[in-house]
């Protein structure tokens, strides 16, 4: 990390940013002492766990007790031990006379002073989420915000209230919220906190008008002539783009295997029960076929499993991502627009170079913006990276696991049934 | 690529060769290896001739090398020359034809297909491919194995000739005049007849080889769907390696796991090859058994047309016995035409009375004796393929049990190396 000394901004929290190390100004090694860490500084935990203080793990639901069970006293990023747990739970169905829609509890845990209480527990919908999002680019443009699960759903297409769709989303919902509280920056947001304890969000207001706005355009000075991107920031934008693409090949490829292995399902659940109907008039075979007829239905139920899981688990993290980079692709949009803002600015003045004023101080502000922008921008990219990586690792490992998890069960069933093949065979070996 | 096979201590034939020297059939306990016990018996390779046919045109065909070896000469030490001649697919239909004449209360063993059938896609149907050709050159290899394992059959001179003498073979199997009985047996077995008493065993075991043939073709039409599909699902794996390698390129520390689990990836896709042959060989096991349950079927027709013309033959006695009667006693029970001819035009004479008796007489001799040989014909034809039926379902029940075993312990190693690959991979990615 290079640029100038990052200056105090409003929104950093009660500490100046000059106080706070930067989360990635330590040492490369750090990183490379083992790769189940985490944040550098930190002591190296055995386990995968998010800075949040809690396990990574897709499968059990994260309630506030176990959170607390699994609590890592370590010195976190800034030094301090981590304060701030939050987690998505319970969904829940709401059925009034207008509309029908599903709640999650939000739970979290505290011991900052920004909050007045130490424990919140309280319910909230998709809508609120968004507004909270919303509100977070609208404050924090120079940061990535992460993504929210997607928003529109194909009311004929997908069941909004299966089971499976509200898991999916809760786990998004979850992420989203952790990756928040991560934040050092974004976890003092005033409106996170809001979010996350006060009864009522007094959202009404702006909400109209932001879902028309779309992306928030507040630090948007538009229409001015944007220059070359700096090396760096061009940089991420390719790769950007470039991961973009191949996270989008993943997702094709897996959707394919998913829809291979529901066609092979379907063949099995049809070969199964011809060993079966074989079995019914043989005599000395009956418990053989019988046996590869169970056989094959454990397998098939297995399988089932698997590709649920992957529909599950794996396809949603991959579009997140891509929604992830949708929004980092227009910070560096908005980014490119405040350097080019000052850039116009700048040359109007040195135009005048004759009249030997000062740097006006309007100038001296957007130069102020870009490098702060800059800095924030940088800050977050490095962070974003290092998330990644550890995503990544955990969807790629956790696909695996699901793939052995199938061809362990399938062995096991294939493995006792050989016994039972042979066993008469031995017997009637003897009376040979 | 040769086939021996050897006589294990316990009299077991155990057959060894095959693609990539794997173990192609189950065992086969013989405890009477007839022919077996004195001659190893190959079909050592296959070659491709052209030739011109009956109709002088060119034409491309196979021919297959079955070699001979006197067995005791083996153990003695010494390695006398093979014995060999060469033998096209034609041959053995012969072959088995006239054994089907000469011997119709056997089981008769089954050729492998004419044709390729139950094919999935990757799976060739040209009879030219050289899969083909190899699976063939196994299954003529089994059936020669079985025919001289069967305790009729093996002793059989046109079988012997067959194998040891290569010209002038297909003059001596016509000289012993099959055709014709083949020709008007094929015609009777066509002809829709019914059987007065059938016997209840037959039928049950008609009825059995029916059910047989009809589970056997589903589960090979089943199975070999699933195969296309389980290729699907391997192949599209291997889509995953390329990604893999792309993204590589644009990642620094994910970089070196990721591609290393692109290869493994590849691995994974390029198993399914394996997989997929050594389960068409279980196939193969099953297709003998569908063709052996049609011989089956084939055998209880000839019994009921056997027992049909017994049937046929003891009405016409009795026809004739009751002619004789009326014309003895003068009253007209039957309804003859001559009868109602000699109303019409006249009473016979005395003379001409006496000419029709002696002529019934000689008749009903004639009659007597060909129901007693008819008689002897069907007790005999019962007792021999009632023996043989119990041996071929022994045979049956042992090798059937078997193919499961194997097609277990197929599946079993299928699972372990998916287990193995995926495992490979997670380890990857686990450095990523």
């Amino acid at each position: 990390m290079s640029a100038g000394t990052p200056r105090a901004l409003a929104s950093s929290g009660q500490k100046p940013i000059q106080d706070i190390r930067h989360p990635l100004s330590a040492e490369e090694s750090a990183l490379s002492r083992s790769p189940d860490v985490l944040h550098p500084g930190g002591a190296g935990e055995r386990d995968l766990i998010l800075p949040n203080g809690t396990p990574v793990d897709t499968s059990s639901p994260t309630s506030s007790s176990s959170l607390l069970n699994r609590l890592q006293l370590d010195d976190d990023l800034d030094g301090e031990t981590r304060d701030l747990f939050v987690t998505v739970e319970d969904p829940k169905k709401h059925v009034s006379t207008m509309e029908t829609y599903i709640t999650y509890r939000v739970c979290t845990k505290t011991t900052r002073t920004e909050f007045d209480l130490p424990e919140y527990s309280l319910r909230r919908r998709y809508q609120d989420f968004d507004w909270l999002r919303n509100k977070l680019e609208e404050s924090q443009p120079t940061h990535l915000i992460p993504p929210l699960p997607e928003k529109f759903v194909m009311k004929g297409v997908v069941d909004r209230f299966s089971e499976e769709f509200v898991e999916t989303r809760r786990k998004a919902l979850d992420k989203f919220l952790k990756r928040v509280a991560d934040h050092p920056v974004l976890s003092f947001n005033e409106h996170f906190n809001a979010f996350l304890s006060a009864k009522d969000l007094n959202k009404r207001q702006g909400l109209a008008l932001l879902t028309k706005m779309g992306e928030s355009v507040k630090y948007v000075t538009g229409g001015y002539k944007v220059r070359a991107r700096p090396v760096e920031f061009a940089a991420m934008g390719d790769y950007l783009d470039l991961f973009t693409q191949k996270l989008g090949t993943i997702d094709r490829i897996a959707q394919r295997i998913i829809k291979e292995q529901s066609e092979f399902l379907m063949e099995l659940r049809e070969y199964g029960p011809v060993y079966s109907s074989w079995s019914s008039f043989e005599e000395d075979l009956h418990d053989p076929l019988e046996g590869v007829s169970g056989c094959v239905s454990n397998c098939s139920s297995a399988l089932e499993e698997l590709t649920e899981d992957m529909s599950e688990d794996f396809l949603p993290v991959l579009r997140e991502y891509v929604l992830y980079i949708e929004s980092m692709k227009n910070v560096l949009k908005k980014r490119d627009q405040v350097q080019a803002e000052y850039e116009t600015k700048l040359e109007a003045v040195v135009f005048r170079e004759d009249k030997k004023t000062s740097v006006p101080a309007d100038v001296e502000k957007c130069q102020d913006r870009v490098e702060c922008f800059n800095a924030d921008l940088k800050a977050d990219w490095d962070r974003w990276e290092n998330n990644k990586r550890q995503d990544f690792r955990q969807l790629l490992t956790g696909m695996s696991d699901k793939n052995i998890q199938y061809y362990e069960k399938c062995l096991a069933a294939w493995e006792s049934l050989i016994p039972l093949l042979q066993d008469k065979q031995e017997a009637k070996g003897e009376t040979n | 690529m040769n086939n021996r096979i050897m006589l294990s201590h316990n009299n077991s034939v155990k057959i060894v060769g095959g693609i990539n020297g794997s173990c192609f059939s189950a065992r086969k306990t013989h405890n009477n290896a007839y022919l077996l016990k004195k001659m190893e018996i190959s079909v050592a390779e296959a070659e491709k001739r052209t030739g011109k046919n009956a109709v002088n045109m060119q034409e491309t065909y196979t021919v297959y090398l079955i070699e001979t070896r006197p067995v005791d000469a083996a153990s003695e030490g010494t390695n006398p020359a093979l014995d060999s001649l060469w033998r096209r697919y034609s041959e053995f239909e012969l072959l088995r034809n006239y054994l089907l004449v000469t011997y119709p209360f056997a089981v008769v063993p089954p050729l492998p297909e004419k044709r390729a059938e139950f094919v999935w896609h990757k799976l060739s149907a040209d009879n030219m491919d050289p899969d083909f050709v190899e699976r063939r050159r196994v299954g003529l290899e089994n059936f020669l194995l079985r025919v001289a394992s069967h305790p009729v059959l093996s002793s059989d001179k046109i079988f012997y000739l067959f194998l040891t003498e290569e010209n002038g073979w297909k003059e001596t199997v016509f000289e012993t005049g099959f055709q014709a009985k083949a020709d008007s047996r094929l015609k009777a077995l066509n002809a829709t007849f019914r059987v007065k008493n059938p016997d209840k065993r037959f039928a049950e075991m008609k009825h059995y080889g029916d059910e047989l043939q009809s589970v056997i073709s589903q589960l090979l039409r089943v199975r070999a769907r699933a195969a296309d599909r389980l290729y699907g699902v391997y192949k599209v794996h291997g889509n995953y390696g390329r990604v893999f390698s792309e993204w590589s390129a644009i990642e620094k520390e994910m970089g070196d796991g990721l591609q290393s689990a692109g290869h493994h990836m590849d691995a994974y896709a390029a198993s399914v090859d394996d997989i997929l042959e050594e389960e068409e060989h279980y196939a193969d096991q099953l297709k003998e058994y569908l063709f052996y349950a049609d011989a089956l079927r084939y055998m209880c027709r000839k019994h009921e047309l056997t027992q049909y013309e017994l049937e046929m033959a003891v009405q016409d006695l009795t026809s004739k016995k009751q002619q004789q009667e009326e014309l003895a006693t003068g009253t007209i029970r039957t309804f003859s035409l001559k009868g109602m001819t000699s109303k019409l035009f006249g009473q016979e004479t005395p003379e001409q009375r006496e000419a029709k008796l002696k002529m019934l007489e000689t008749q009903i001799e004639e009659g007597e004796e060909q129901v007693k040989e008819r008689n002897a014909e069907c007790d005999e034809f019962v007792k021999s393929a009632w023996v043989d039926i119990e041996r071929f379902k022994e045979q049956k029940d042992h090798d059937l049990r078997e193919s499961l075993i194997s097609y277990a312990i197929m599946q079993i190693s299928m699972c372990k190396k998916g287990i193995q690959v995926w495992n490979n991979a997670k380890e990857c990615f686990n450095k990523m």
